[in-house]
């Protein structure tokens, strides 16, 4: 440990180094509006390095602890508020508090998984891209079924077609009957009839199969139950309730570089961690952002970081960071004290006490900040 | 869709009925009639078909006065029966002219607030519009002014204010009161405070909306010390200790006297020395913080045969003492016997409480405050009739908070001041505000309750109009001294050997959770080490086996007691980290400390 901090640079810009070219960019566009002296502007660069240093984290700072409580203090002023409509599009999403712990616990299947689709500029008038939407959004059998009776005697689901429906989804019946893939079934179409006989002439399933007919299947992407289309900074948008990336790539006319998702496991699926980081990010301070909250985004990118540092999604929490510690020690005092002590046992695990907690329990001064450091003393002319 | 309703009684289905609102019109009519028991309610949900008849207990009900056909059942013949004292209250309710519904009912009924106001719909008409209010909340005047949490926040308020609780206080032994000592009727009253007016919480007290240097801000106001001297919210603080002269089984019983030494727990010569020969404290005597009122000695509970031997000390000594942090001159003594025989002693103390630094007052509009700074009559301000102030209240706690209604109390009762009367201001039903203002502006006062004042200190004049009125202030039963703690070294709890908590057991200011991180976050490992130091420990541990090593004192040996041969190293933690390793160890589970020499 010792060795890499003592050969760490202590300050970023070190032998005349410049500053990051972020804060150069910012000190050159202020210069070019505001000229002045030179003997001026070498006072102000030097006065913005003065702060940029003073700013800078010391060495051994606990970050973790300051990003913590940082994003946890507002977070406490979220209001219960959870729905709210996002955007022009009317879409209903989770926010506030339900949603920070949807990020943060990495939940697979989010409340409400939702979709911006980018439209290629080839695409980019309302016939096509309505076109683009009919394609998305998912079709049930229901949608197309006017009437349904059971029919006992033939032992068959009768449905009444609502024909405009169907030719206004470019669908005609017979390719219905192909469409609707329902199990131990056959399925015809006459004229606006579609009949549903299943193999086992069984009258005791035809209840359940009515439900089956009616949810099953038809047109579109599963599970995308609302489309939106509409008009966002001069191009035209589509807005989801519901998620798929993969289906949605696959279609003619989406744009695939900007379309997103902000269902993050998803989003880790199909582009990978880094896009699953960026998702992350993206969706932590939207959420944030939404509830009038300000913080500093560094502190959602370390946050984001070291739930991705190990390639995939890990949560915070039992089952992720806090519970998949090293010291056996910490995991026991964060939650399920008998099922961590009782598994290092087993392991005949060893706590080194180099870390921060272990350290605050057995009341030894903690390695962080000025504990980090353990000075020895050589009095010249003694061993 | 059902085509009959199902009726429940008591939320047990007993039937069905085919017309449900004429079945429950019926069933009131009865009810109404003297057929059916006025304490049953009923109520029909048409969204729902279903029919609720309810007679159980804890359903909180209200009295109204019934309305048919758009008349009030409160004819002008009953009121002259009434009036003739002819008729009461149950006769009443008893002939079906006022009636109690149950928060169930209530959704089948349409309340008109006043008897001018009924029409064709409605089927109640409230008795007064204050009924709309529970006691607390009764007791503020003009709370229609007010936004509607401040009349929650004010009538919670009420009901922590010190003033009179009983008519017989003085003859009470309750564990625990308050008194004011000189309570006053408010000037602005309620309908409900004067009922009430026998019970005051609170007084009238000359205010000023302003500021003084800033020590009234974050909602802290400012008191007038003269006032203070001269009495205002003054309050008495009664605690009565009790204890029994036991007998037991055996034939053993207490004693009642001034213990001897040599008893097991005696407390030493100069503690018992307020007591009289009795063994009983006399009246009067100041005691304060652990003071015996009552000697007392009670034999051991278990005894063994060679125990019976010596008497002395077979005896422990149980006297009874004033709780921690608490003072008072003994007040009243109480000696009386219990159904069981044994002879009951209850020691009332008093203790003087005059308003301090840190006390909490209130006025009735959910406006609370602190007392932030006490100021000599002569250095606050005062108007040009020289009225000066009791108490100043910082302007900022208004706007955000909207109780118009505390503007209008602190004008209405200059009013009433001046006149010598008091104001009524019932919810709904009083005086309105302009005529408020055009009475005030006819007295020679500015209408808009504003006057001119004059620093105390500089005598020079304000350069703004200051607020200036009456308003009732109550004291809150949140006073610094009965809160007030601190700790350097004190108690530890024996099985953590941490300090204990809470001001009753002298215990220590915990630094929690948050507080750790806080230091943590700023790198000051060093204090933190040394907060947690408070049970600091050291302990041995074999460097062979990593067990915790026995140290024999007597001997001044330390050793492992599974390796006997080993050395052994000293290691600084905190003891409950070693009670974590003995934990673990009564899991099964081993814990093998390594320890190496720095
Ligand atoms: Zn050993």
């Amino acid at each position: 440990m010792s060795d890499t901090i003592a050969h760490a640079p202590l300050r970023w810009p070190v032998n005349g180094q410049s500053l990051p070219p972020k804060i150069e960019q910012d000190v050159k566009d202020y210069l070019a509006r505001s000229p002045m002296p030179p003997e001026r502007e070498r006072e102000f660069r030097e006065r913005v390095r003065e702060i940029y240093e003073r700013i800078l984290y010391s060495p051994e700072e606990p970050v973790g602890v300051v990003t913590a409580q940082s994003l946890s203090e507002p977070a406490t002023q979220m209001t219960m508020r959870t729905y709210h409509f996002a955007g022009t599009a009317g879409i209903q999403v989770t926010l506030g508090l339900p949603r920070m712990l949807e990020i943060f616990d990495a939940r697979k299947d989010p409340r409400t998984p939702t979709m911006k689709v980018y439209i290629k500029k080839e695409y980019q008038t309302l016939d096509h891209v309505k076109r683009i939407a009919e394609n998305i959004k998912d079709i049930r059998a229901k949608d197309v079924i006017s009437s349904v009776l059971i029919d006992m005697t033939d032992v068959l689901v009768k449905c009444r077609l609502n024909l405009p429906k169907l030719q206004s989804l470019e669908v005609d019946p017979e390719r219905l009957s192909k469409l609707l893939k329902i199990r131990n079934t056959a399925v015809t179409v006459e004229g606006d009839a579609l009949m549903v006989r299943p193999k086992k002439k069984d009258i005791t399933v035809l209840h359940k199969l009515k439900y089956t007919v009616l949810e099953s299947h038809v047109k579109g992407i599963k599970d995308i139950s609302q489309v939106v289309v509409s008009k966002e900074d001069g191009e035209w948008v589509i807005n989801t309730l519901g998620s798929n990336l993969k289906k949605v790539f696959e279609l003619e006319g989406v744009d695939y570089t900007r379309t997103r998702s902000n269902n993050i496991f998803e989003v880790y699926d199909v582009l990978g961690i880094e896009a699953g980081r960026e998702a992350i990010v993206r969706e932590t301070a939207f959420t944030m952002d939404e509830q009038g909250l300000v913080i500093d985004v560094r502190y959602i990118l370390l946050l984001a970081d070291t739930m991705c540092v190990e390639g995939g999604i890990k949560p915070i929490g039992r089952y992720g960071i806090s519970g998949q510690k090293a010291s056996p020690l910490v995991r026991a005092s964060f939650e399920e004290t008998k099922k961590h002590i009782t598994a290092a046992a087993v392991k005949g695990e060893r706590d080194p006490f180099v870390g921060t907690v272990e350290n605050i329990m057995v009341n030894q001064v903690a390695p962080i900040g000025t504990g980090a450091y353990e000075l020895v003393g050589r009095i010249p002319g003694k061993k | 869709m059902k085509d009959k309703a199902d009726i429940y009684f008591n939320g047990k289905r007993i039937g069905e009925a085919a017309q449900p609102d004429l079945y429950v019109a019926n069933v009131r009519k009865k009810r109404r009639m003297g057929l059916l028991s006025i304490q049953l309610n009923a109520v029909y949900y048409p969204e729902f078909r279903e029919v609720r008849i309810s007679t159980d207990a804890g359903r909180v009900r209200r009295p109204l006065i019934i309305v048919e056909n758009g008349k009030s059942r409160l004819t002008e013949a009953v009121r002259a029966k009434v009036d003739a004292g002819q008729a009461d209250w149950s006769f009443l309710v008893a002939h079906g002219i006022v009636e109690y519904l149950d928060a169930e009912e209530e959704e089948n009924a349409l309340v008109a607030l006043r008897e001018d106001q009924i029409g064709k719909d409605h089927t109640h008409v409230e008795i007064d519009p204050i009924s709309l209010l529970g006691l607390s909340a009764g007791l503020i005047p003009y709370p229609e002014y007010n936004r509607g949490d401040r009349i929650n926040y004010g009538a919670k308020m009420v009901g922590q204010s010190i003033g009179v609780p009983t008519g017989n206080y003085l003859l009470r032994t309750d564990t625990k009161f308050n008194a004011l000592a000189y309570p006053q009727v408010p000037l602005v009253e309620t309908k409900t405070s004067k009922v009430l007016s026998e019970f005051p919480e609170g007084q009238n007290i000359v205010i000023a909306v302003g500021c003084y240097d800033g020590y009234n801000m974050e909602d802290a106001v400012i008191l007038n010390k003269s006032s203070i001297q001269r009495g205002l919210a003054r309050s008495f603080y009664f605690r009565t200790y009790e204890t029994l002269k036991k007998r037991y089984w055996g034939g053993q019983e207490d004693a009642i006297q001034i213990p001897e030494p040599g008893i097991k727990g005696f407390r030493g010569e100069d503690a018992y020395k307020d007591l009289d020969a009795d063994g009983i404290i006399n009246p009067m005597s100041f005691v304060t913080s652990d003071s015996v009122l009552v000697g007392k000695i009670s034999p051991l509970r278990f005894l063994t045969t060679e125990e019976f031997a010596s008497d002395i000390e077979n005896k422990r000594e149980t006297s009874v003492t004033i709780k921690h942090g608490e003072r008072g001159l003994v007040d009243t003594i109480f000696i009386s016997e219990t159904t069981d025989a044994d002879q009951l002693f209850k020691i009332r103390i008093r203790d003087a409480r005059q308003p301090e630094l840190g006390d909490k007052f209130a006025s009735r509009h959910g406006q609370k405050g602190v007392v932030g700074l006490l100021v000599n009559q002569e250095d606050m301000p005062f108007t040009g009739r020289g009225v000066v102030p009791d108490i100043i209240f910082n302007p900022h706690a208004i706007p955000s908070r909207m109780t118009i209604g505390q503007l209008l109390e602190i004008i209405a009762a200059k009013t009433g001041a001046l006149n010598g009367e008091t104001v009524d201001a019932s919810a709904f039903d009083h005086m309105k505000d302009e005529d408020i203002r055009k009475l005030l502006k006819r007295l020679g006062f500015r209408d808009d309750g504003k006057e001119v004042l004059y620093d105390g200190r500089t005598g020079k004049a304000f350069t703004v109009r200051i607020y200036v009125g009456i308003s009732f202030y109550m004291k809150l039963d949140h006073m610094v001294t009965d809160k007030i703690h601190a700790r350097s070294r004190g108690p530890v709890t024996l099985l953590t050997k941490q300090p204990t908590e809470g001001r009753a057991k002298r215990g220590g200011l915990r630094i929690g959770e948050m507080e750790q991180q806080c230091l943590i976050g700023h790198g000051a490992a060093l204090t933190l080490k040394e907060r947690f130091d408070s049970d600091k420990a050291f302990m041995p541990v074999c460097t062979k086996c990593g067990m915790i090593a026995t140290h024999d004192v007597a001997k001044n040996r330390t050793f492992c007691s599974i390796c006997k041969e080993s050395s052994i190293q000293w290691v600084e933690t905190s003891y409950a980290f070693k009670l974590t390793l003995d934990e673990i160890k009564s899991m099964g589970v081993y814990p093998n400390v390594q320890v190496e020499e720095l």
